[in-house]
């Protein structure tokens, strides 16, 4: 089996984040950047089920600057195989990205494909919804499990995707509750952020995946149309908190809650 | 060998992550309890930090001295005592892989670098610190074996280690007496015992103890390079990373107090402001940070010289003299800046201001090292 992974590069979510004052975009001196948190859990699953069927290959892909090799190091470290680099110093949309996704599955041959449900910058939530569109891919978004993070089958890294007999079974998160689904592979599937505590890279793993391949793609020798379908207007920063209210009693607030806020 | 520069960095944002992740939010309470950190020493050694400097064919990683002076500064932002588990044992690896013969190497650099062996170092006696040669332990060669007899105090990591850098007298004769020191590397086992922990300041959680000695049998084949005499020289040769150490600890230690301090003077109001916004205030956030740059740099530009092959002896003593002074002096400072609150258990400021005093005293005291710096300048500038 192999299993497409990907990665995206984006602001560390610990950041704070500031606006450009013309609102073109956001401030980027001094911004540290880490893999995509979301993409992170893709890669640990994917491990996971490397290691439970002894048998598969993790590739990594990514589209972004060349500074995107950092992320796709990081994850070569946690144990993925090797890597593919889409060089695009532009700015793509979704449907630009998952058509160049298309291209590398259909070039590689994958079997399954798993990607964060959305990434933490723009929160498009859509690149795998569309990915499984092209390849006409039936799709699991918002993986979960049904296990807590503190259980004991977490804690000895069981995956909370099954794949057996050609066929994968995936919790998914939803309105006020779990779904279990079943689904054809090859498939794609997003995941959400209680499907697994993402391992880190041991240091030797980060002197091993030195070695590994990481292989660079220009944008445009792969032959896919990737013009904006979608145009950015302007960022705005989120206002600003209003400062809290202090309430004399339990009674007060119990009373706030239902009849201001309507929150119980 | 020097680690490229993209390795150090994800090596040291790993560590940095591993800290910010799991450490700090056990470290004050594992501290006050004084509770060996069990489960965090398995993670290090499951990272691979127990074979940080050791060379990879013997399972290590082989980080420069750059490399690891980083890794002990971001431990140190969580908690010294955890770069205090690695210390001793990296500086008896340290001793094997410079001076060891090849047969040492194989046969304890492995069981090191995976953390199956666990070192300290014994050098310190009760009436003997800062002068090494007068140490009293004696060690008698009687057929394969050497017979060592005597007591060393302040040994840290003693009850977990499995593993001893012990410095004996093996001539009591001789003038000067430090050529009759010498250097071994001895397995736990009958012979030696571990005494009392001693009760400390600060560097809690990690034991401190007295080591006893009675007719306790090293083989001959444990003579660290195989050659009677050379220990002084050992100890001096592992000197220069050892003071790096205590430099990247302090930076670590000092960093970690301001950023506690400029944090909470953001939060904290009075006379109607943040105290931030008090003059007062920002001269001392001002020298902190500058000082701490400071001590960084110096600490960097020892490590980069030791990584080019070059004798750093006078910039690794200058690292460790200035970056302790400042950790003390920052740790203080941020006591002030935290006021009534830096003095309870409820910020680790407390903790940082205990943890500090050592790097003044351990590894040379501040005294000697100004002496030996001194002298180097003196010869350096010979007229
Ligand atoms: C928590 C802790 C952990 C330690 N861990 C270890 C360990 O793992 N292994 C180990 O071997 N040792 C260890 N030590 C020992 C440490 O290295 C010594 O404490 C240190 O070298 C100082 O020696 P001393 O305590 O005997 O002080 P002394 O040598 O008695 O010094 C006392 C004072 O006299 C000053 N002084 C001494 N000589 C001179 C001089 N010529 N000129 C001017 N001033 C002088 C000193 O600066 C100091 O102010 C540890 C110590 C501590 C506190």
């Amino acid at each position: 089996m192999k299993i497409l992974v990907t990665v995206k590069r984006v602001p560390d979510p610990n950041a704070s984040i500031k606006v450009k004052p013309d609102g073109t975009g956001i401030i980027t001196d001094n911004l540290k950047y880490v893999v995509n948190p979301f993409d992170e859990i893709a890669i640990e699953e994917a491990l996971r089920l490397k290691e439970k069927s002894g048998g598969a290959e993790v590739v990594l892909v990514s589209v972004g600057s060349k500074t995107a090799q950092e992320q796709l190091r990081t994850g070569l470290a946690m144990g993925a195989d090797r890597a593919i680099l889409v060089v695009a110093e532009q700015e793509l949309d979704s449907l630009a990205v998952a058509r160049i996704f298309h291209k590398l599955v259909q070039d590689e041959k994958a079997d399954l494909v798993l990607l964060g449900k959305q990434a933490i910058d723009d929160d498009a939530n859509q690149t795998g919804q569309m990915l499984a569109a092209l390849l006409g891919w039936p799709q699991a978004t918002f993986a979960s499990k049904t296990d807590s993070l503190e259980s004991e089958a977490e804690k000895s890294g069981t995956p909370g995707i099954q794949i057996s007999g050609g066929a994968a079974k995936v919790v998914r998160e939803v309105d006020g509750g779990l779904e279990t689904l079943e689904l054809p592979v090859p498939a794609v599937i997003t995941v959400d952020l209680r499907l697994n505590v993402p391992r880190y890279a041991s240091l030797p793993g980060i002197m091993k995946a030195r070695k590994k391949e990481l292989k660079e793609l220009a944008i445009d020798s792969l032959g896919v149309d990737v013009k904006p379908k979608l145009k950015i207007l302007r960022l705005d920063p989120p206002p600003k908190r209003q400062a809290g209210r202090k309430v004399g009693s339990v009674q007060e607030l119990v009373q706030a809650l239902h009849n201001e806020a309507k929150v119980i | 060998m020097t680690t490229p520069q993209d390795v150090r960095e994800e090596i040291v944002s790993t560590v940095r992550r591993f800290v910010e992740r799991e450490v700090m939010p056990v470290a004050s309470e594992l501290e006050h309890r004084n509770e060996y950190p069990h489960a965090l020493v398995k993670r290090l050694k499951e990272l691979g930090l127990f074979g940080a400097t050791i060379p990879q064919e013997y399972g290590g990683l082989d980080l420069d001295v750059t490399t690891y002076a980083m890794v002990v500064e971001e431990l140190c932002k969580g908690w010294m005592s955890l770069s205090g588990v690695l210390n001793t044992h990296l500086m008896l690896a340290f001793m094997l892989k410079t001076h060891g013969s090849d047969e040492q190497k194989r046969r304890y650099l492995p069981g090191m670098a995976s953390g199956e062996h666990h070192g300290a170092l014994c050098l310190t006696e009760p009436h003997a610190g800062s002068d090494v040669q007068r140490i009293r332990t004696t060690a008698v060669r009687r057929g394969d074996d050497y017979i060592l007899n005597g007591s060393k105090m302040f040994i840290t990591n003693a009850r977990s280690a499995t593993l001893y850098a012990i410095a004996a007298k093996t001539d009591n004769k001789i003038d000067p007496p430090y050529k009759g020191i010498s250097m071994f590397v001895g397995e736990k086992g009958p012979g030696l015992s571990v005494g009392r922990d001693l009760e400390k300041l600060g560097y809690k959680g990690i034991e401190t103890c007295e080591v006893h000695m009675e007719d306790y049998r090293v083989p001959l084949t444990n003579l660290l390079g195989g050659k009677e005499g050379q220990g002084f020289f050992h100890v001096m040769s592992g000197l220069e990373v050892g003071r790096i150490n205590i430099a990247a600890r302090a930076v670590g230690v000092a960093s970690a107090a301001f950023h506690q301090a400029i944090r909470y003077a953001q939060q904290r109001e009075t006379f109607g402001k943040p105290i931030a916004e008090h003059q007062a205030i920002q001269l001392k956030l001002a020298d902190m940070a500058t000082k701490i740059e400071a001590a960084r740099l110096l600490t960097y530009a020892a490590a980069d010289k030791k990584d080019r092959g070059e004798r750093c002896d006078v910039e690794a003593g200058m690292a460790k003299l200035f970056s302790s002074e400042t950790c003390l002096e920052v740790a203080t400072e941020a006591m002030r800046i935290l006021g009534g609150y830096g003095y309870t258990n409820e910020f680790p400021v407390e903790r940082y201001y205990r943890d500090a005093p050592l790097m003044i005293i351990g590894e040379g005291t501040n005294e000697i090292q100004r002496l030996v710096i001194a002298k180097q300048l003196l010869q350096r500038h010979k007229i």
